[in-house]
């Protein structure tokens, strides 16, 4: 770990100006990945912007009948929300799919949102990795990748987003809000707020400099039978193979949403609307343009059986 | 105490003490955090400086340079330790590896740089200053390309011969109605303990302490010396705790070493835990075997041929997993042959973990069994048990001591319901669920190697054992406290029980699933001979005094143990050593594994429901340690057949998956209702204690029970472990 200075921020829109002025700076809440990534030195802040006494830590109402979730509510929070577990299960279950009890109680929504891969090589600092180095190449591609992603990635980096909750939240059409340095907020659509690897697989999301998350606002609930189907080699603390986000109607419509199978959370409209031609046509879709690798090969099949038995259960 | 003829009657088979499910003697102190553990001595010597290990980045070559000028200038930093300022250090005996490397790299991760400073954080920041100029070599690091340059290993040591044939395999395989051959792939494993690797190491002048986590004292002492080429008289290793070692700790490791060198130049004492991220590619680890499995049987399915070979790797001068042993005691049958051939790969160091040769040898041989079975048409229980033998097959002059394994089939098949098992796979459906039963027999052997100790008795009547044993977990203290009250005739509350310091009787340690019978059998020698101090300073003839109740008697005079000692202390230190029983006899444990597993119909998901190990293994000298050793055991099975794979990367020749996140083992939602029973059984033979080993008897077959439910449970038969999912899809009934 390099030596850093620490500040705790007053306000959001400080914050935001703070991290905006100072070279190498980062925020920080409950610390669950940027800790340990700053212990192995793959995260080098000289800044620290501690935002935890923000008061960003509730879940209101918002006027047209959708929910917005502070920054900082903790995922073990977030999950038990009585509103969250009626009107947004999806949600509710993949936090639960995720992490273990003591990190749920920790980790925050946005914390959440920003956690980085978990691909091996980007953890291994001898190792070359774009997203850790830019530049430096990437090892999985050719090497261990049975984790990795199989749509969306580029020549320079194979690697998948881990969140489960991010995964609930695109299907959910969530959108991120924040505010910038100079005081302004915006709203992102959770679909615009990821980016794919391309050239730049270390820039993962289009917050600009500076730029914090104040909230994330769910639109007002689409009801329907919501599941979250995590597959993992063990029943629980283990990231996905694949994760199925579905959210369908009772006249057979829905949305679908990917999670284990790339850089960010996987949804594709023209998908949501095979639904009724069952899994085969929504995965032909959702994958078409899949690029495997010997190793992750296998996530194809998984991925159509897995949303077959989604929608099997869906229907009841 | 020479043990060269069978036990007859003795002190301990009154079981007042011995047999009882006790609860562990050390338990509070684990519960309450006091258990001292070695990276938390803080009090045993003061000043204690902070190391922290590089390790290097690429698999084989050699450093050309290694800057540490800025290491050595960053805040806290007292010491830079390289092979540069080290001075001469040789390898142990026990190490293929040297455990610091450089100039040249032999491995991964293999230790080239300590940084020794004020704080954990000052060593680990100025520890990622140093930047080194590596020149990289070509190596090997995939067994399959390797196995056919792969080689005759050296004979001895646990392996045996690496060619064994009795009869004529080939012509009788030839001629055999029903055969098989059928290859089966084990991976790479790691013992993923809890507790890391960790050494504090204190210089008195020339004289070495070390305070560590180490399952062998004399090995660790003995290496210690050699590397640093110091006497063995000054030289003294500690390890009363131990957080898990699973054969990951029976050796000098890094840490030691490192503390000792850091302290050297540090001149104060220095502590040393491996870092979670090196420990995989640092130390050593189960190796990868490729195995090839013949079986014949005549039409009523008696094996007429059986032969085994097995292929693995490792770094020059190393050895090989021994995973054809069990195949030349098992199963009977006339014409028989095993091979064991070795490949040289650059990959960290292959070596012992849990039941070393029988984990992996078993997960290849019980599935072979049970696909033979299904090829004779008859039942996988019934077909082993035809295939029963009482007498070594290799040596029929050579019974075995005990051998109980139909028993643990037919108990086993009774109590787990194997009755109800659908004999065609893919039938049983729960739900989302494909259901499955299999079974697996498992072998361990019961190795007796020499173990002494020594007993005090001091005024207030309390018993002080001291041995060098250890107790990584597994009970230890609390066995060996039952067999001194048990000789001694005193209650557990009259017992204290110090192990694990070089300075006391050296013992067999831990390993092998040697400890518990051999340990205790050396503490009964001791107490033999306390007895005898006893009975003389009371006047009693040894021969007939009993001891009980914390009284020693003898025809109609009585006196109190503690008087024995009123002016006093009395001692005892003997240890047993053994005759050749173990030639006369095949010393072994044996088991029926039965697990019943759900595969998710849709995404092939395995999960393990239900599991039963019915154990012979001699006398239970603790029903309660015993079993948490075998479920703990099962659970490792579980995590072998299912999820734990050390994943290589064979362009840059190191393990990827190198901490706990990437490489899987059982979480407590992976492990459904276990049970376990221990068939009742004294082996006479094995020690006065009439006991024998469970610690590694609990994992030997599990994975192959495993494996075989989930054929039963899908129709799909994988030969390639782990079993995951994705081996799984594609065959998958629709």
């Amino acid at each position: 770990m390099k030596s850093f200075t620490y500040e705790r921020a007053q306000s959001p829109a400080d914050a935001a100006a703070a991290a905006a002025r100072t070279e190498g700076a980062k925020f920080i809440a409950g610390g669950t990945n940027l800790l340990d990534l700053m212990k192995l030195e793959i995260e080098t802040p000289t800044h620290l912007i501690d935002v935890n006494a923000l008061a960003l830590d509730k879940i209101e109402a918002t006027p047209d009948g959708g929910l917005r979730i502070g920054a900082l509510v903790r995922n073990t929070d977030l999950a038990a929300d009585a509103r969250v577990r009626r009107d947004y299960a999806v949600l509710s279950r993949a936090l639960l799919a995720g992490a273990s009890g003591q990190l749920r109680n920790k980790a925050t929504t946005a914390g959440n949102l920003l956690q980085r891969t978990r691909c091996p090589y980007f953890y291994d600092t001898n190792q070359p990795c774009n997203k850790r180095l830019p530049g430096s190449g990437c090892a999985a591609i050719g090497g261990f990748s049975r984790q990795h992603a199989i749509v969306g990635t580029s020549k320079a980096c194979i690697a998948t987003h881990p969140s489960d909750m991010a995964v609930a939240m695109r299907v959910l059409d969530a959108t991120v809000d924040t505010v910038q340095p100079d005081g302004k907020t915006r709203s992102i659509a959770l679909d615009d707020f990821y980016r794919l690897p391309g050239e730049t697989p270390h820039i993962e999301t289009t917050l600009t400099k500076g730029e914090l998350i104040t909230a994330v606002t769910l639109p007002k609930p689409v009801g329907g039978t919501q599941i979250y189907r995590k597959v993992r080699d063990r029943a629980s603390y283990a990231f996905a193979l694949v994760s199925v986000a579905a959210i369908v109607q009772r006249d057979g419509s829905g949305r679908v949403a990917m999670g284990g199978v790339a850089h960010r959370p996987w949804h594709v409209a023209a998908a949501d609307s095979e639904i009724p031609r069952g899994a085969r046509a929504v995965t032909a879709r959702l994958l078409a343009d899949a690029a495997t690798t010997h190793e992750n090969a296998f996530k194809v099949k998984l991925a159509e059986r897995t949303l077959a038995a989604v929608l099997a259960k869906a229907k009841g | 105490m020479k043990f060269d003829t069978p036990a007859t009657t003795n002190p301990i088979d009154q079981l007042k003490v011995i047999g009882k499910p006790t609860d562990r003697i050390d338990g509070p102190l684990k519960t309450t955090g006091t258990a001292p553990y070695a990276y938390e001595r803080h009090d045993v010597v003061a000043n204690q400086a902070y190391g922290y290990v590089v390790g290097a980045a690429i698999a084989k070559g050699k450093v050309n340079a290694i800057h540490v000028l800025d290491a050595k200038a960053a805040p806290g930093v007292i010491a830079v330790i390289t092979h540069e300022n080290a001075g001469k250090i040789t390898k142990g005996n026990f190490n293929t590896a040297k455990l610091l490397g450089g100039p040249e790299i032999q491995h991964y991760h293999q230790a080239i740089a300590l940084v020794v400073a004020d704080s954990f954080e000052q060593a680990r920041a100025a520890a990622q200053l140093i930047r080194v100029d590596y020149e990289r070599s070509d190596g090997k690091y995939d067994l399959a390309a390797a196995k056919d340059g792969a080689e005759k290993p050296k004979a001895g040591g646990f392996g045996g011969d690496p060619d064994t044939s009795v009869g004529d395999f080939a012509t009788a395989f030839a001629a055999a109605p029903v055969q098989l051959d059928a290859t089966y792939t084990t991976p790479d494993q790691t013992h993923a303990m809890m507790e890391p690797h960790a050494t504090i190491a204190a210089w008195d002048g020339d004289k070495l302490t070390v305070w560590t986590s180490n399952q062998m004292i004399a090995w660790g002492k003995g290496d210690l010396a050699r590397t640093l080429g110091i006497p063995k008289e000054n030289v003294r290793l500690i390890s009363p705790y131990i957080g898990g070692g699973f054969g990951g700790k029976l050796f000098l490791r890094a840490d030691v070493l490192l503390a000792a060198l850091g302290a050297r130049v540090a001149k104060r004492p220095v502590k040393v835990a491996l870092q979670r991220p090196l420990i995989i590619n640092n130390t050593t680890h189960r190796p990868a075997t490729i195995q090839r499995i013949r079986i014949g049987t005549d039409k009523d399915g008696k094996i007429t041929a059986i032969g085994h070979e097995s292929w693995s790797g490792d770094l020059p001068d190393g050895g090989p997993e021994t995973a054809v042993n069990q195949t030349r005691l098992l199963y009977a049958g006339a014409n028989r042959m095993t091979a064991t051939r070795l490949a040289v790969l650059d990959l960290p160091e292959g070596n012992a973990m849990r039941a070393p040769g029988e984990a992996p040898g078993l997960m290849a041989l019980e599935i072979a069994i049970d696909e033979a079975a299904e090829k004779a048409g008859i039942d996988p229980i019934e077909f082993r048990i035809r295939n029963d033998t009482q007498v070594d097959p290799e040596k029929p002059s050579r019974p075995f001591s005990q051998r109980q394994l139909n028993e643990c089939l037919r108990l086993g098949a009774e109590k787990f319901g194997w009755s109800k098992r659908s004999a065609t796979p893919g039938k049983v459906r729960d739900g989302d669920w494909l259901i499955g039963i299999g079974v697996a027999a498992g072998l361990r052997n019961n190795l007796v190697t020499k173990s002494a100790a020594r007993v005090r008795l001091d005024q207030r009547g309390i018993v002080t054992v001291e041995t060098d044993m250890t107790d990584i977990g597994t009970g230890t203290y609390t066995i060996i406290a039952q067999t001194a009250a048990e000789m001694m005739g005193v209650g557990l509350d009259k017992v204290v029980v110090t192990l694990g310091d070089s300075s006391f009787p050296v013992s067999a340690g831990s390993g092998g699933q040697w400890g518990a019978n051999n340990s205790t059998a050396g503490v009964y020698a001791a107490c033999v001979k306390l007895r005898e101090a006893v009975a003389q300073k009371l006047g009693f003839n040894s021969a007939d005094a009993t001891f009980a109740d914390g009284q020693v008697q003898a025809g109609n005079r009585s006196a109190a143990l503690a008087d024995a000692a009123r002016e006093k202390e009395l001692v005892g230190e003997d240890g047993i050593e053994y005759g050749d029983l173990d030639k006369k006899y095949q010393q072994s444990t044996f088991a029926g594994h039965f697990v019943e597993v759900g595969v998710d119909a849709a995404t092939a998901e395995i999960r393990v429901r239900r599991m039963l190990a019915v154990c012979a293994a001699g006398r239970i000298l603790n029903p309660k340690s015993a079993r948490s050793q075998v479920i703990g055991a099962m659970t490792m099975g579980v995590g072998a057949a299912l999820m734990e794979e050390l994943a290589i990367d064979k362009r840059l020749g190191f393990f990827v998956n190198h901490d706990l996140a990437g490489y899987e083992v059982p979480v407590h939602a992976d492990i459904p209702h276990q049970e376990v029973i221990f068939l009742d059984e004294t082996d006479p033979v094995s020690s006065p204690m009439k006991a024998k080993g469970v610690g590694e008897l609990g994992i030997c077959g599990v994975g192959a029970a495993v494996a075989n439910a989930i054929y039963n449970a899908t129709g799909v038969r994988v030969r390639d472990y782990p079993i995951t999912l994705d081996k799984l899809l594609a065959k998958m009934p629709v």
